[in-house]
């Protein structure tokens, strides 16, 4: 079992923390209900505020690393120009994608899209934040407030799962390959 | 006191949100602006292994926190008109989101 280094860096960049950060939209949809519209508004106690609060920064972080890693470790490998009259693209995701007119759309429209896209996501998760830090315990009776969250997370959500749609389905049909060889598992070649 | 005495104005909450709009805004007006004129494109590109990317999405971090930190000090203590800064706001992330779909990009340069 082996993984070569870029492929590692895109699996921590679109798993580690794409996906992470998009089953965590379900704990602060889940948080926001509690907090402001349920019956019997959850009241945080300090260590639950803490918590609370620490939650949201970390979602904020996961689509700050998830965008960074994306535009400028990632993307320069897909973007990267073959050599004038190479073959092989295999090492060269874009230009394998625009070679034929089955895939080019993926990137025409996939990447062109998920690369600005995917910036809102931090932006508009990292305002989330910082006004959970502030209204969390208001949210109850500030409904302009909760409305400008439940907005923001909207949007935030709305620009992470896009993106990692394009993401997966851009890396299945161009994998972003190439480096060292990482051997995770020694196995042996085998017929069943 | 009464509740609503105790609560924080809504003035934070007003610029957190109109700020997120006008980041959004630049980013999507400088994305086409990247991909229509090529002398912009050349001017975005502060790092050419990420190509224009990198300028589109400086330009709107900067203006997005600039944004924040002005109107935050402007309106943190009042209460303001939160439909209207709402409505704003929701039309400028519109705008941004639609101006990085390729597809409406396409439109707008006629191709």
């Amino acid at each position: 079992m082996e993984i070569t280094f870029r492929d590692a860096v895109t699996v921590i960049h679109g798993i580690g923390f794409g996906a992470l950060l998009l089953l965590a939209f379900s704990g602060a949809a889940a948080a926001l209900y509690a907090l402001s519209t349920s019956s019997t508004p959850w009241r945080p106690s300090g260590s639950d505020l803490i918590l609370l609060r620490a939650y949201f920064w970390g979602m904020a972080l996961l689509a700050w690393l998830a965008v960074l890693i994306g535009a400028y470790v990632v993307y320069p490998w897909y973007r990267a120009h073959p050599p004038a009259g190479a073959v092989d693209l295999s090492g060269f995701p874009k230009a394998l994608l625009m070679s034929t007119p089955a895939t080019s759309q993926w990137h025409d429209i996939g990447m062109e899209w998920k690369e600005h896209l995917a910036w809102f996501s931090p932006i508009s998760l990292t305002a989330v934040a910082w006004l959970m830090g502030r209204y969390a315990t208001a949210l109850k009776d500030m409904k302009s407030v909760r409305n400008v969250l439940v907005g923001l997370l909207a949007l935030g959500f709305f620009a992470t799962a896009v993106p990692g749609f394009f993401g997966a389905m851009l890396n299945k049909y161009a994998p972003v390959r190439g480096g060292a060889n990482i051997v995770l598992m020694r196995g042996e070649a085998h017929d069943k | 006191m009464t509740n609503s005495e105790m609560q924080p104005t809504n003035g934070a909450a007003a610029a957190t949100l109109l700020s997120v709009g006008l980041g959004g805004l630049v980013l999507g007006a400088l994305a086409l602006a990247g991909d229509a004129i090529p002398a912009v494109a050349k001017a975005l590109n502060i790092w050419n292994p990420t190509g224009p990317l990198s300028g589109v999405t400086l330009a709107a971090i900067v203006v997005w926190l600039a944004a924040w930190l002005v109107l935050s000090r402007l309106w943190s203590t009042r209460t303001l008109d939160m439909r209207l800064i709402g409505g704003v706001s929701a039309a400028m992330i519109v705008a941004g989101l639609l101006l990085t779909f390729p597809p409406f990009m396409d439109l707008l340069q006629g191709k």
